[in-house]
């Protein structure tokens, strides 16, 4: 690493000038798909733009976006809703933007074995191994048996605006389970009005144990913590994010709309310095895995033991114990214009977030798009890699044509209950689920 | 080595006739006492660990045992001192490079900066204290002065009495969100001397610890023997020097008693509201292991509960030393 350093401090200067901020701290959680800022930082990256970065974790992600606002970190690893909640007032109000993907997929979703038990008896077999992927209608008994107890069928997510909540929800929905309204307007912002599953946030590393305590069934988080119920024994991974929408965007890069003004060159350096990470990633078919790896187990970063770490990294996953399978892009950080900010990328988020009564009243397909386009800057983006281009770091076929509009993320899948998702008509594609707030509907 | 065991000598005689005069002088029992008991002590409670840690099985592995946290200690250590090596090659290689900046180009602006590496084990150790000690010295300066006023005047103290009361059993996980909001709102500088996290933790330290010192000082200052304040004004000291000649010297004890439990009090709340808020030092470090949750984490954290509560014994011995430096009987 220190060989790296020691090339980084040449100066590589291109046509954007001198960074306004040359000292930085960036923020993060413990979590693989933190790798572009780490692998930024050890393969010199910053450094060739002159940045001096200080990567530090946050105990959660409040805690992480009320440091971005209070200006003590320049910028931050974020879940996607985190700029568009911040943005639009849900939780706390600040203009957030990002032009940066962080990556593609990561998620899975974990029951523990006693809901495993019952459930794999829905579940149609292969041999003796379930068909993957596994619908929630399969929890359905297990949930009316928890009702018949008078029980609540309780499970975990890891933030009111994370991709897992989402995630979670429309694998619940998409199976005829409820997983119940926001109700923002009524100071209700617990989730589970009309609930069938009662959705309750837990930081991402105590879910294993939460889950072990009784008092969740199961779980939706990133990784390690879905191989982590695997390798103790505790629960069972049923489906993973993919498999709910292939390719579907995950964290982004978050600075505040005012610190982007001030400081558009290191903006753009920050940029330049990720994208050549996020490449690196995946370059020569994920050749650099293996040491991307080692850099994510170094306790300052992710610090899991490596081998849990690689499950995911490396293109597997075990699902029940011994059941591993290929899950080539299980983590996508460059492939797919995966770093790209693609305005429909917020547009799915945002109609999540009114689906479930979060966006509290029904609005204009304009207001969707203005918003989009407010927190995710392509703009800003194209221009970082333009200049990488230039510089011949990087080809231009390693990206979209920036001579497009580039609104949509090229089709990567469809989701899993079948519904197409057309982010130039919001309304029309909240209106088309079965289960969710429709038109004017107020929960 | 060899410089090692010759300097190690001399010494090691001293400790043996410093034995041999103990064993010359036969005061078996108070030798036990002094020596043996804790050494006891701490021996039945390794033994205890070492047996029952393998028993409890955790999600990241069975408990660790004094053994492995001896070893991750001594890993902790050499990441420090690798991380220091990466540190000194780092500014080797700017002074470097800033020379040839400055061959080429004499009126160039050139700057040295730090290594922006993840601070180690080590470095978190000294912000904690650094942070301790500054909110346990605004702490004293709040404090004691206070406590004298109120010690002084029993009106006063009547009347901001039930505050104390209220004030004090307040949880450092209460004052949090309120200090880093105010800190937040209200320091607001381009170019900050201190770093808002350390101004937060500082602060929230400040609160939790004011209230000893305060309560010790005023009783003490309250309950300064009549005769020699009927003295004091019968010769009309004025106020100052009646507070440094007669006040201070016979409340001093309890001064310092209030001072030991408040830096005692500090440490803890320290450690708590780092943990909470993130900012640098041990509470973080803990958390941050916690949150990685690796094979070697538990042992990692058991050396920060270890050092934490060493720390936190040799701030309270250095207490009680510079009380009796102190504490003046004239």
């Amino acid at each position: 690493m220190a060989a790296s350093l020691i090339a980084g401090v040449g100066p590589v200067q291109g046509a954007i000038g001198e960074p306004e901020k040359a000292d930085l701290k960036l923020g993060f959680i413990k979590l693989t798909d933190m790798a572009p800022l780490a692998v930024a930082w050890e393969q010199g990256f910053f450094m060739d733009e002159g940045l001096f970065v200080e990567l530090e974790a946050q105990a959660n992600w409040k805690v992480l976006l009320d440091r971005v606002i209070t200006g003590e970190l320049d910028g931050a690893h974020m879940l996607a809703g985190q700029p568009l909640g911040a943005t639009i007032g849900y939780g706390t109000q600040a203009n957030i933007i990002t032009a940066f993907s962080m990556d593609l997929n990561g998620n899975g979703i974990t029951v523990s074995n006693d809901v495993w038990d019952t459930m794999s008896q829905h579940i149609e077999k292969e041999g003796d191994k379930p068909v993957h992927p596994i619908s929630a209608s399969a929890l359905k008994p297990v949930v009316e048996q928890s009702r018949a107890k008078g029980e609540r069928f309780r499970m975990g997510m890891v933030f009111p605006v994370s991709t897992h909540n989402y995630e979670l929800r429309y694998w619940l929905a998409a199976g005829g389970l409820h997983p119940g309204f926001y109700a923002p307007q009524r100071g209700d912002t617990s989730g589970t009005l009309e609930a069938d599953v009662h959705l309750s946030v837990t930081p991402p590393p105590q879910m294993p144990a939460t889950m072990e305590a009784g008092t969740i069934a199961g779980y939706c988080v990133g990784e390690p913590w879905n191989q982590q119920a695997v390798f103790k024994g505790i629960g069972v991974p049923v489906i993973t994010d993919y498999e709910i929408w292939p390719n579907n965007p995950e964290k982004v890069f978050g600075v505040t709309e005012s610190w982007a003004e001030e400081n558009p060159n290191t903006h753009l350096r920050l940029l330049r310095a990720m994208i050549r990470a996020a490449h690196w990633l995946d370059e020569n078919n994920n050749a650099n895995r293996e040491e991307a790896v080692e850099i994510l187990a170094r306790p300052s970063y992710v610090g899991a033991d490596a081998e849990v770490i690689a499950n995911s990294m490396t293109g597997t996953f075990e699902y029940e114990k011994g059941d591993v399978r290929e899950v080539p892009d299980f983590n996508v950080f460059f492939r797919y214009n995966a770093t790209y900010p693609y305005p429909s990328d917020a547009i799915w988020y945002l109609s999540q977030m009114r689906r479930w009564g979060q966006i509290a009243e029904a609005k204009p397909d304009d207001w969707y798009m203005q918003t989009a386009a407010k927190v995710y800057r392509g703009d800003i983006y194209a221009q970082a890699a333009q200049s990488l281009i230039d510089e011949g770091l990087l080809s231009a076929e390693d990206f979209p044509d920036f001579s497009e509009e580039n609104f949509e993320r090229p089709f990567q899948g469809e989701l899993i209950d079948g519904v197409a998702f057309t982010p130039r008509q919001p309304n029309a594609y909240i209106d088309s689920f079965d289960i969710g707030l429709k038109g004017s509907d107020t929960p | 080595m060899n410089t090692l065991t010759t300097t190690a000598r001399p010494e090691q005689n001293v400790w043996l006739k410093s034995l041999a005069s103990r064993f010359a002088g036969i005061d078996w029992a108070q030798t036990a006492r002094q020596l043996l008991l804790p050494a006891l002590g701490i021996l039945i409670f390794l033994g205890f660990w070492h047996l029952t840690a393998p028993r409890i099985d955790t999600s990241l592995g069975a408990f660790p045992g004094p053994a492995q946290v001896w070893e991750q200690g001594g890993q902790l250590w050499q990441e420090h001192e690798n991380q220091r090596e990466r540190a000194d090659k780092f500014i080797t290689m700017q002074e470097e490079r800033n020379a040839r900046i400055l061959a080429k180009n004499p009126d160039a602006e050139v700057k040295i900066r730090d290594y922006p590496g993840a601070p180690t084990f080590i470095d978190q150790i000294g912000t904690s204290l650094v942070t301790v000690l500054a909110g346990f010295v605004l702490a004293t300066l709040i404090a004691v002065p206070l406590g004298i006023v109120f010690g002084l005047n029993r009106h006063f103290q009547a009347a901001v009495n039930p505050l104390i009361q209220v004030f004090k059993p307040v949880s450092p996980l209460a004052w949090l969100p309120l200090v880093t909001m105010v800190v937040s709102a209200t320091y607001v500088s381009d170019d900050p001397l201190f770093e808002k996290s350390f101004l937060t933790s500082m602060i929230t330290v400040t609160l939790c610890s004011l209230w000893p010192t305060l309560i010790n000082t005023s009783v003490g200052v309250a309950a300064v023997n009549p005769d020699l304040l009927n003295v004091s004004q019968v010769l009309r000291l004025p106020f100052l020097t009646h507070v440094r000649k007669v006040v201070l010297p016979s409340s001093v004890p309890m001064i310092f008693t209030g001072l030991r439990v408040s830096l005692g009090i500090a440490w803890m709340v320290l450690i708590a509201a780092e943990m909470l808020a993130q900012s640098p030092g041990l509470g973080k470090f803990v958390w941050d292991e916690f949150q990685n949750g690796s094979s070697q984490s538990l042992s990692r954290i058991m050396v920060a509960v270890l050092t934490i509560g060493f720390i936190g014994f040799l701030l309270d011995r250095v207490m009680l030393l510079i009380q009796k430096k102190v504490a003046w009987n004239e």
